[in-house]
């Protein structure tokens, strides 16, 4: 197969990059997936729970750079309990284990200790790159050994985590050798900073062109920094109020003006609108700006605002700037790609901040507009069949009715023509998030023209199994789909199990899924994890398979039923044979139990066509009680007493 | 399209279980409305119920921005706006957080309560009727009634406070009030 010399084709890999080609080119050959697996540096993983980090690092022994996602989606809205896991640790222990050489490391929904961070720190000495986006579990204290222990850290980006601020100074522990930064994201940190220790970091890192503040930081201290780092492209600010006619604010309005590479603005997460104008003079360079934080500001100040602003690419606002702004928006910023319009006033009644008509006005000015999330009081299916004519480039379209299911308030019709419109005419369509009053309909269209579509967000909708059998049917590349508070039932999920193992994952809540339709699922599935979310013990495994599951999600896995499954979640067993109490003679035999399960799932045929295997064959592990083990809920030969 | 009168259900192709009919829709569907309505009746302290139209994960804000945008519906709760005041009579002076009151009225009551007197509603609503003048210095250095202007300009503007006994307020160089008018307030 191989007409050049391995090393030729190594060097043809390094020009594939996306991860997606790398996969495909790995597929080719033995040879090719050798030498593709020895040279990737850049790990993605989608779901940390699909695959063990020893399997990784046996795979790409020349790991650099990973990237891991832990909890579902629907995470961010509260739908997932607290400890449900996506837990960091065990992934940096395998890896300082097998001393992997971890230059970079992007975190999403993980939870990530102190101790992570600081056997991190410690790890690997090249250690240049840490981005942490909506994750939690740790505290200063853990960034503080980021800051001693990475002397080559170019970059700690901290975006909407949930950190617990113990206020120990630690930007002070960045060492005085330590000149490397290019970005330092602290928008989400909450406590006091040590402002002088800050000015100074800034001021020793002359490739400095990210930097983020958080809100202990208040103008004139910003003032200070940007003199430090007038070479900044991408500038959030903290606190921005002061009195308009003081010295500290005067002298602001000069050194912004020294500013002059300032792409990218965002933060205000305090601000006086009075002294906005002091970023006027920046605006006609930006091609992003984020107001989403920004309390406050009334539409004719943003509108003000972004009058200047004739090259934004990329805007994210509050709903307050009103439809008459967004008219503003599409007349002046003919150069957008991505809208972002959140709500300021989320449960407020008859606030009609944004409606059909601002986004009619942005589709018909802005043509390069391609991701859009939207939240609104009310959309009409005339307004979304308009945006569909004026923008057929979408690939991201997210539009959030505050009432989500409110139909069409002129027609009174639900809003299937309007996002059959959009999915049909947006044929690189790639992630679509539902909202409004919609029957089936809504989905035959999604399944008949929605051909590219890798995520589908659906919430209140829908009437019957048939709605989720067009999605699952029709759309061939479906790699995450949400769903809640649809009437979607075990046919539905059962028509096609094998579909789940295309995917990345499948989350469904307060739908009309029974426990015996997860069960079924389960069955003969080693490739997939189906976990159902117990809380408040609302589900009594011994008895009825009709009752309703609250939660469930399933993903597929190459490492069986994860160890880590707080007391909550059931994995549902692969062999369902049925339950019953089983008696345990001490606590420890909850990890007896999972080594034996989890040694036979390492073997390659496939449960499905073995003999029973000796031994055990239980897979739910919950916290075990001294004397029962009531969480086992499928098991097989239990040979042998415990010890 | 219209299925009433031709009784074509029989032929249109299902892709569920034989039987299955659409007349489940509204048993099946649960109601955003109904759910809401359960939602603010249940006592489970992790929901936060603020209206009745309220449910759990509804919009899709992500938690980190609803903590952290959507508690400061007014700027003016955030930002710090302290001012001097001083009463005559009074041995020390006092600082007032502006940003903390809604209006002149909650203001008044702030500051009848920090210096333990009475009078101060009354002197803004008429400058009159009670023994006080509260004064406030503004940007450009002049002394002025409180109460002429509406609130969010006044806390704009305000650089310090002074509850004056009205006996002295005359030849103090106050702007009177309805000077704009031509009418003084020595012509009453």
């Amino acid at each position: 197969m191989n007409y050049f010399p391995d090393e030729v084709i190594e060097h043809v890999f390094d020009f594939i990059t996306s991860h997606k080609d790398r996969n495909a080119v790995s597929l080719v050959c033995k040879s090719w997936y050798k030498i593709e697996r020895m040279s990737r540096q850049i790990v993605f993983i989608g779901n940390c729970y699909a695959i063990s980090p020893e399997g990784v690092i046996a795979r790409f022994p020349e790991l650099k750079s990973l990237t891991l996602k832990g909890k579902p989606h629907f995470a961010d809205f509260n739908l997932v309990p607290h400890d449900w896991g996506g837990i960091l640790y065990p992934w940096i222990e395998a890896f300082a284990k097998s001393r992997v050489g971890l230059e970079e490391l992007r975190l999403k929904r993980m939870v990530v200790s102190d101790e992570s961070l600081e056997l991190l720190s410690k790890s690997f000495v090249n250690f240049k790159a840490l981005v942490l986006v909506s994750c939690e579990g740790f505290s200063t204290d853990g960034l503080a050994a980021v800051a001693a222990n990475c002397r080559f850290l170019r970059e700690l980006d901290l975006q909407e985590n949930e950190v617990e601020d113990h206020r120990g100074h630690w930007i002070s522990r960045f060492p005085e050798s330590c000149t490397s930064l290019v970005s330092l994201n602290l928008a989400c940190l909450k406590g006091e900073i040590n402002l002088s220790a800050l000015e100074r970091l800034v001021a020793r890192s002359p490739n400095l062109k990210s930097l983020r503040l958080s809100r202990a930081v208040p103008l004139d201290a910003l003032q200070k920094i940007l003199m430090r780092a007038p070479q900044l492209v991408d500038l959030g600010t903290g606190s921005f109020v002061h009195d308009p006619a003081s010295d500290a604010y005067n002298k602001l309005k000069a050194t912004i003006l020294k500013c002059k590479s300032i792409k990218s603005l965002s933060g205000f997460l305090e601000v006086a609108p009075r002294c906005l104008s002091a970023i006027h003079p920046i605006c006609h360079n930006l091609t992003s700006l984020n107001l989403s934080y920004a309390p406050g500001i009334h539409g004719n100040d943003l509108i003000k605002l972004i009058q200047h602003c004739r090259k934004l690419e990329r805007l994210w606002i509050l709903d307050c700037i009103g439809d008459k702004g967004l008219g503003i928006v599409a007349s002046t910023c003919k150069e957008l790609q991505e809208l972002r319009v959140f709500p300021s006033d989320p449960y407020g009644v008859g606030n009609a901040a944004v409606t059909e008509e601002g986004l009619v006005a942005i589709s018909a000015g802005c043509p390069k507009l391609h991701s859009l999330l939207y939240f609104c009081q009310q959309m009409t299916n005339a307004a979304l069949i308009t945006v569909a004519k004026n923008c057929s480039n979408f690939t991201r379209f997210r539009l959030c009715i505050l009432d989500p299911t409110r139909p069409d308030p002129v027609t009174m019709q639900p809003l299937d023509e309007g996002f059959g419109a959009i999915v049909q005419s947006c044929k690189r369509l790639r992630r679509l998030s539902l909202s409004g009053l919609l029957t089936d309909r809504v989905f035959l269209y999604i399944g008949m023209y929605a051909e590219q579509l890798e995520m589908l967000s659906i919430a209140f909708a829908g009437d019957s199994d048939k709605g989720m059998l067009y999605v699952l049917n029709g759309c061939k590349k479906l790699r995450k789909l949400e769903i809640r508070d649809s009437p979607f039932g075990d046919t539905a999920l059962l028509t096609d199990v094998g579909k789940y193992e295309t995917m990345r994952s499948l989350w469904m809540s307060s739908c009309e899924v029974t426990l015996g339709g997860c069960k079924t699922l389960a069955k003969n599935r080693p490739m997939l994890n189906v976990e159902i979310i117990n809380e408040d013990d609302q589900i009594d495994f011994s008895s009825d398979d009709r009752q309703k599951v609250g939660k469930m999600y399933l993903y597929r896995t190459l490492v069986g039923p994860r160890k880590d499954a707080p007391e909550f979640v059931w994995t549902l067993s692969r062999r369902w044979v049925g339950t019953d109490l089983v008696k345990q003679h001490n606590s420890n035999s909850s990890k007896f139990l999972t080594m034996a399960g989890q040694e036979k799932s390492q073997k390659s045929q496939g449960w499905s066509k073995n003999p029973v295997p000796s031994g055990w064959n239980c897979h739910n592990i919950g916290v075990l009680s001294k004397n029962y083990c009531t969480r086992i809920i499928g098991y097989e030969d239990l040979k042998g007493t415990m010890a | 399209m219209e299925k009433q009168g031709l009784e074509l259900e029989i032929t249109e192709l299902r892709l569920g279980l034989p039987g299955g009919g659409d007349n489940k829709i509204n048993e099946k569907k649960r109601v955003f409305s109904d759910i809401s309505a359960d939602e603010a009746n249940a006592t489970n302290d992790d929901r936060k119920i603020h209206t009745k139209s309220q449910v759990v994960g509804w919009p899709p804000v992500c938690s980190y921005r609803k903590k952290n945008s959507f508690n400061e519906k007014d700027r003016l709760e955030t930002s710090k706006m302290y001012v001097k005041v001083s009463m005559d009579g009074a041995p020390f002076l006092r600082k007032i957080d502006l940003g903390m009151h809604k209006g002149y009225s909650d203001l008044a009551m702030a500051l009848e309560k920090l210096f333990g007197c009475f009078g101060i509603s009354e002197a803004l609503k008429d400058a009159d009727s009670s023994e006080f003048s509260p004064i406030y210095e503004d940007k450009d250095g002049d002394w002025m009634l409180a109460g002429d202007v509406p609130w969010e300009m006044f806390i704009e503007s305000c650089k310090r406070l002074r509850i004056m006994k009205r006996s002295e307020a005359k030849g103090f160089g106050l702007q009177p009030r309805g000077a704009l008018k031509g009418i003084s307030k020595n012509d009453k």
